[in-house]
Parts: structure tokens; C-alpha cells; sequence
């Protein structure tokens, strides 16, 4: 498989996840007291959110256009992908297919805005989007089973040659979850450390040096919202067959936050850190909402999100990402030179606060 | 071709009811090394961001290599084949060096979301021979010992060369220099003087270079033109410009001209 080559310094991490990933469920079942089930279901969620937030990074870390409407996309992916398999029969890999580009296309049409609006008006913008997208479907009742949502959705499944997989139980779709999530993963990280991805961050960097060197903001600025939408629009396909219904609660404005959150705390512009950041925070809603002491207080989740993206823009403003690549620096000038030199003495004391 | 590489006649420009640039008329010959000066305000950089196409003039016309490009939109004009640098330097803050100069190869690479993505056939490829060009370029430029440090990090006379190694990789016909000498002591400006004429022996190139440091525009320029108040007032041979009564006028209290004739 050629294009499985990845480039970069940092591959020795996805290694020790891929393992991680095909052991879990094994490990699962000699943990007495934990609901194997119930545990896959949830790190499905969590790869499944992984997934949209990969997408949102390229967008915002990498190319520094700001989004605050990707539940919008995800929502889009998800109703798309169970009304062409509910209605209209589709097999689910087309329907999963067909979800992704149409929640591209309409990123791309999204991004035509984003080519005059910058920072607090693009941020409008997008949030105006994923705040309608729901209301839409509510509307469009008659179609889209309005606020009660749709039901019922067929077993995801996989046709290969002249059998099918079919993705019964929790841990097949776990499986499935995890595939995507690498395929998506690899392929973003080829993206962002190519010619393409540096026209990205060249844009974020600075739009006047980008044009001078021949970057076509048109091209891709749009280019990377179709990309992220994307993501979350296969992600939110992933996510209707997950659950076998949704309804237009699930696309709430919260979700696109959870998003934000996500990759400001893995760290802006690091697959790896959407990542990690996607990960942490759907296990921690998970945990949050089992806390017997605050179990009448339902939105702490919400107050507990707030109070992250501050400590994390305060004191961690490269993010998870940030954290690992310090300490392996240190590591790695550690390992070099045998003892800590006066100017890493020194930067650990300013790391520290001692100033 | 039958004109000269560069062509600009009757530019004018205005901001609001200021007009910044009032009919000019300049060109580049193939080969030549011409300057752009005139005190502060006369609308020399005015002039440079109108042939990268980030202004748009309300009249004139610019031509290069005989082709119009008057109406041309930002990003193609690299692929024209002029390069520019800028006053102030804009380069990408977060990337490395080497990263800079890639950017800089941008119009000759092929592109692609899905093809690079994918890694199809000759992505690989084409990454190792981008970066083999950066390489000889980091080499040229004495800049190799900075390959991976971020740019940021760097002082700003090598983050003015690192901009000139990113508008050098592409192998533009055409080089645009915006004040090189900015943040340069006297003996640096004439290390860069010598890098400027090398540049032009080895790419095989034309500059069109905005300048404040006159004994840096006199050695090296073949022509100069003189701009004040949006108005060219002098052209010609630099050793005319500067006996120039005019140009003398226009530069009253500006010291350089008297040191340049050390």
C-alpha cells in the first residue's frame, strides 16, 4: 500500500495506538466489573468525535479559519446517511460515501464566505450555520422525521467481494470506528505535511507571503473547509448507524464547542493532538455525568468544558501536542549531551513560573 | 521578445482623494539591476505592490515579458515569473526555514488535497526534489545551519535572507527586493551589494530593488529611478541621479546622498 507511508518524525506513537486499539477489546473482558459493551460504544463515540476533530484542525489550526458550526456538518453527514439507507435502501458504505460529500460540498459553499470574513465574523457565520441546520430539519418535518428524528436505521455492513461483514455488536462497529479513524488520520497527516498543507499554514501564517508565492486563497480556503466538512460529515454518518437513530438534539451548538474544545486542548495545528484531545474529553463528559455527588447539577459538563478552554489557553497554549513535543525535546537534548545544560536549567525555571 | 522585460507606463495609483503615485512610467531591461528611490512617502513600495498585484491602479499598464499583466490576480504573478521580498518581511513565523523555501516553490509544484492525501504515485517524488532545490538554495545563501530552525526564532537580517532564498527557489525572471538593507550595518550593506550582483550572474535574472541606503543603490544599480511625492523627478545612470539638481532638492536634509559620494 503505497500511500499508507507516512512521513514525519512522530510514527512511533500511532504504532504503540494501533496496538492499543486491536487489544482493548481483548483486555476488556478480563476486566471484572466493566460492561465490555458498553466501554466499546464509548471509545467508538470517542474515535468517531476523533474523527471530526482531525477535520476541524486542518481548518483551524492549520489553516487558521475559525468554525463554529461543525455540529452543522456533522448533522448534515448524519441525516444524509440515514435518510439514503431509511428511504431510499442505499447500502451504507455508499450512503457513508455519498453523507461525506455532501456535507464537502457544502463546506466548500461555506467557504466562499470565509474569503472576505475573518476572525469574530467569520466565527458568527459559522455559528449562525450550525445553529440552523437543525432548525432546517425541523422544519422539513415531513422528510426528516422532524424533532422526533429517525429510527430504526440498518446494521452497518461491508461488502467485500462475494461476502459481507455485517457490524452486529459493539465491538464489530468498534473495528469499524477504528479503520475510519486510522484511514482519516493517515490521510490527514499526509495532507498537512505536503505541498498542500503548507499553502495551509502559510495562510495562517500570513496571507500577503502565501499570495506572493503563488497561493490561491479561493482554492484553499475552500479546499480546507470541504476537507473538514468532510470529516465531520462522514463522522456524523458513523455516528447515525452508531446510535441507529438521531433526532436534531443531538446537533446541538454545544457539540460544535465540544468540537473547539477538543482541539484546543490536544493542541492547534497537530493531528495527533485532536486526537488525544477528542479522546480525553468524551471520556471525561462520560465520567462527569457518573459523579454521584453532583448528580442534579446536569450541565456541569458544560461549566467543566468552559473552565478547560480557559486553563488551556492560559497555561497550555499549544495543547497536549505542546506538552509531549517539550518534554521530548528535553528528552532528546537529555539523552544528547548527558546532562542538562545552564540554558535548559534556565528554561525550566521559566517554564515553571519561577520569574 | 521586443520590449523590455519590465514595463510600466502611466501607473497611477490613489488612496481615497490621495493619489500616491501619479503617472509613472519605469522599466526593466533583461539582465539589469535598476533601483527605486525617493525620501520616505514617495511611493516606492506603492509601486512594488502594484506590479505583485496587491493594489490596483486606476491607470496604467504593466507588462512583463510582453504579456499584460495589469489585471492579473495576486497569486499568478509568481507564475509570470516575478518574485518579491518585502519591507518588513513576511514570512511564515511558525515554519522552519526549510519550510519557507517550500512555500516559496509553491507555483512550480503540483498540487492537490485528494492527490496528496493519498500519496499518489509521485508525491514522494516531487517532495524529494522540492527539497533538494531548498537545499542547494540554503547552501547558496549560507543559510544551511538554520535548515530546521524556526523561522521566528531567527535574527531579522537572516530572516531578510531566508525571504530572499523563498523568493529566489522558484527561479523567478524577475527579482523584486523591498529595502534589503533594512536592520543592516554599512559593512553588511555592501556584503549584500556583492550577494545581489552573484545572485544576478547565477539565476541569470533581472532586480528591480527599493532602497533607503544611497552608497548601497550607487555601487550596485545600473539605473535608478527617482520617486517623490508619486512622482518620477530623475532617471538615468546613478552617477547622473546624483548630480542631479532636482534629486538634490527632493533629498535636502537627508545625509546619505553626501556620504554616498565616499
Amino acid at each position: 500500500m503505497h500511500w499508507l507511508r507516512t512521513r514525519g518524525r512522530a510514527t512511533a506513537p500511532y504504532g504503540l495506538g494501533l496496538a492499543a486499539v486491536l487489544v482493548i477489546p481483548a483486555l476488556l473482558n478480563v476486566i471484572p466489573g466493566v460492561a465490555p459493551g458498553y466501554v466499546l460504544y464509548l471509545v467508538s463515540l470517542a474515535f468517531i468525535y476523533a474523527v471530526v476533530a482531525i477535520g476541524l484542525g486542518i481548518l483551524i489550526g492549520h489553516t487558521g479559519q475559525i468554525s463554529l458550526g461543525h455540529a452543522g456538518f456533522f448533522a448534515i453527514g448524519a441525516y444524509a446517511s440515514a435518510l439514503l439507507t431509511l428511504r431510499l435502501g442505499l447500502p451504507f458504505v455508499l450512503a457513508v460515501l455519498i453523507a461525506g460529500a455532501v456535507s464537502a460540498a457544502i463546506g466548500f459553499l461555506l467557504g466562499l464566505p470565509a474569503l472576505r470574513l475573518t476572525g469574530p465574523y467569520l466565527a458568527v457565520t459559522t455559528l449562525g450555520f450550525g445553529l440552523a441546520v437543525p432548525q432546517l430539519v425541523v422544519w422539513q418535518g415531513s422528510w426528516t422525521g422532524g424533532s422526533s428524528g429517525l429510527h430504526g436505521l440498518p446494521l452497518a455492513s461491508l461488502p467485500l467481494g462475494a461476502f459481507t461483514i455485517v457490524f452486529r455488536t459493539d465491538q464489530d462497529y468498534y473495528y469499524l470506528a477504528a479503520a475510519v479513524l486510522i484511514l482519516l488520520t493517515i490521510f490527514a497527516r499526509n495532507v498537512v505535511t505536503s505541498h498542500t498543507g503548507r499553502a495551509f499554514v502559510a495562510i495562517r501564517d500570513s496571507e500577503i507571503a502565501a499570495r506572493a508565492m503563488g497561493v490561491d486563497l479561493v482554492r484553499y480556503k475552500t479546499t480546507a473547509f470541504a476537507l473538514s466538512a468532510l470529516y465531520a460529515g462522514i463522522a456524523g454518518a458513523l455516528y447515525a448507524h452508531l446510535l441507529h437513530g438521531i433526532s436534531p438534539e443531538d446537533f446541538t451548538v454545544l457539540l460544535s464547542v465540544d468540537f473547539l474544545t477538543m482541539i484546543v486542548l490536544g493542541g492547534l495545528g497537530s493531528v495527533g493532538g485532536a486526537l488525544s484531545g477528542a479522546l480525553l474529553l468524551t471520556f471525561l463528559q462520560n465520567a462527569l455525568t457518573r459523579l454521584p455527588v453532583v448528580h442534579d447539577f446536569k450541565n456541569l459538563y458544560i461549566v467543566v468544558l468552559g473552565a478547560i478552554l480557559i486553563l488551556t489557553i492560559a497555561f497550555l497554549p499549544h495543547g497536549l501536542a505542546g506538552v509531549t513535543r517539550s518534554v521530548r525535546q528535553r528528552w532528546a537534548a537529555r539523552v544528547r549531551d548527558g546532562a542538562p545544560r545552564v540554558d535548559q536549567i534556565v528554561e525550566l525555571g521559566e517554564g515553571s513560573g519561577v520569574r | 521578445m521586443s520590449g523590455p522585460l519590465l514595463e510600466i507606463t502611466g501607473l497611477t495609483i490613489n488612496f481615497g482623494g490621495l493619489v500616491a503615485v501619479d503617472g509613472v512610467d519605469l522599466s526593466v531591461n533583461t539582465g539589469e539591476i535598476v533601483g527605486l528611490i525617493g525620501p520616505n512617502g514617495a511611493g516606492k513600495t506603492t509601486v512594488f505592490n502594484c506590479i505583485s498585484r496587491f493594489y490596483e491602479p486606476v491607470r496604467g499598464t504593466i507588462r512583463f515579458k510582453d504579456r499584460d499583466i495589469t489585471r492579473a490576480r495576486s497569486h499568478e504573478i509568481i507564475r509570470f515569473g516575478i518574485a518579491r521580498t518585502f519591507q518588513n518581511v513576511e514570512l511564515c513565523r511558525s515554519m522552519t526555514t526549510l519550510e519557507n523555501l517550500l512555500v516559496g516553490e509553491h507555483a512550480v509544484m503540483r498540487g492537490g488535497a485528494i492527490r496528496d492525501g493519498l500519496r499518489l504515485r509521485g508525491v514522494g517524488a516531487d517532495e524529494a526534489r522540492a527539497t533538494a532545490r531548498a537545499d542547494e538554495m540554503l547552501d547558496f545563501l549560507g543559510l544551511t545551519g538554520h535548515r530546521d530552525s524556526v523561522v521566528s526564532t531567527l535574527p531579522f537580517r537572516l530572516q531578510k535572507l531566508v525571504e530572499l532564498g523563498r523568493a529566489l527557489v522558484s527561479h523567478p525572471g524577475l527579482l523584486l527586493l523591498d529595502e534589503p538593507s533594512a536592520g543592516a550595518d554599512h559593512r553588511e550593506s555592501q556584503g549584500l551589494a556583492d550577494l545581489i550582483r552573484r545572485i544576478r550572474e547565477r539565476f541569470d535574472l533581472s532586480v528591480l530593488v527599493v532602497e533607503h541606503d544611497m552608497s548601497l543603490v550607487m555601487g550596485l544599480c545600473d539605473r535608478l529611478y527617482v520617486l517623490d511625492f508619486g512622482r518620477r523627478i530623475a532617471t538615468g545612470a546613478p552617477s547622473d541621479v546624483r548630480r542631479n539638481p532636482v534629486v538634490i532638492e527632493a533629498y535636502l536634509g537627508e545625509p546619505e546622498l553626501e556620504v554616498s559620494d565616499a
